[in-house]
């Protein structure tokens, strides 16, 4: 009953989202807006029921499942891949690259600029 | 198949959800006993065994995407609740995230124009059309909040579904070992850095490395989102006036 309880509300703070974004004409995707709600939920309540906490860590354990379908639809796309595969591979491979190495060392150079005695995972008192 | 009795029910089962949903999470089983199996090697990343399997499985059985997502579907669906599920891991991070606000505000912004940016201007070095580079150009973030981007900004939102799920799995199979190379070893920076840069995928990733790299970067994945939305549209029109 937990796990049901906690999908619903999931569920509940999509659809306002969703409800929301068209209402508004926010260009943000429903979902998005609905996880923001929920965690301005979460901050104004000062905990996380059981309920939510056991039907969000079942979705995340494997998010990756999530995104088989979307992974398989590559199938119907052969062509239009096959075509242009040299700017595609290239551009997707370097690119994540780029993105990856740019922003960890960015993260890291800020935090030791910005952030007064960076704390590392050791410290628990934080 | 010359037995006109299997074939009959083959047609009958193509079509209808159940099989489509029972080989999704078939297949997704064995392709994570695989990888446990492997010892957890990026390599043998669970997504990429069973698209893989799943795709092989569909050719040989003369089946269409379409059918198969009558029942794949259900499952492709959950992503919208595991989107608004992100809040859970990001609340319980709170207070790290508090003293690291501006780092990750600085880190964000820079790397989603950075993702978007560069996927556009090396497809079009390398000879893509407009419509390829607008595919590419919101590949980093969530699959829905792609295609919505994908779609405005002239690119195919299916195409970009898929880019996505390429674009995610290589973040999760390079991420930890691009890490290494240029020795970033804080939780909170590769987090981030996989989030912004492989979405959910790489998150999945990043949670088996750590829970509070999974938790920066499912913020990440989930701020990059809202950044894309907004910035990607004007950074597309911005390149293309300038180029």
């Amino acid at each position: 009953m937990q796990f049901l309880n906690g999908i619903t509300l999931l569920l509940i703070y999509q659809l306002v989202g969703e409800v929301t974004v068209r209402l508004l004409g926010i260009p943000i995707p429903g979902p998005v807006l609905g996880m923001v709600m929920l965690f301005i939920t979460l901050m104004i309540r000062g905990a996380a029921p059981d309920s939510v906490e056991q039907a969000s860590g079942a979705l995340l354990s494997h998010l990756s499942l999530l995104f088989v379908p979307a992974g398989v639809g590559m199938m119907a796309h052969f062509h239009r891949i096959a075509e242009e595969w040299v700017p595609i591979t290239l551009s997707l491979l370097l690119s994540t690259v780029i993105t990856m190495v740019a922003t960890a060392l960015i993260m890291q150079a800020t935090t030791r600029w910005l952030v007064k005695q960076p704390m590392t995972e050791e410290q628990s008192n934080d | 198949m010359t037995d006109p009795g299997l074939k009959d029910i083959w047609v009958y089962l193509a079509a209808s959800p159940l099989l489509g949903l029972t080989i999704t999470l078939v297949a997704y089983g064995l392709a994570y006993r695989l990888y446990l199996k492997s010892h957890s090697n990026p390599l043998v990343n669970p997504v990429v065994t069973s698209v893989a399997m799943l795709i092989g499985l569909l050719l040989l059985t003369g089946t269409s995407y379409d059918d198969y997502f009558e029942g794949g579907q259900f499952v492709h669906f959950l992503l919208g609740p595991a989107t608004v599920a992100l809040a859970v891991p990001l609340y319980q991070q709170f207070s790290r995230l508090r003293q690291l606000w501006l780092p990750v505000t600085i880190s964000l912004l820079s790397g989603v124009v950075i993702a978007a940016g560069s996927s556009i201007w090396l497809a079009r070095f390398f000879g893509g059309s407009t419509e390829i580079q607008m595919s590419l150009a919101p590949k980093s973030a969530t699959a829905p909040v792609a295609m919505g981007i994908s779609e405005k900004i002239g690119g195919l939102p299916s195409l970009t579904a898929v880019l996505v799920v390429v674009t995610g799995i290589t973040g999760a199979v390079l991420g930890t070992k691009l890490f290494e190379l240029i020795r970033v070893r804080d939780d909170t920076a590769k987090g981030i850095a996989m989030g912004v840069a492989a979405h959910g995928i790489g998150t999945a990733r990043a949670f088996q490395v750590s829970s509070q790299m999974g938790a920066f970067s499912g913020l990440a994945m989930a701020l990059s989102a809202f950044a894309t939305a907004v910035l990607v549209p004007w950074l597309v029109d911005w390149m293309q006036a300038l180029f």
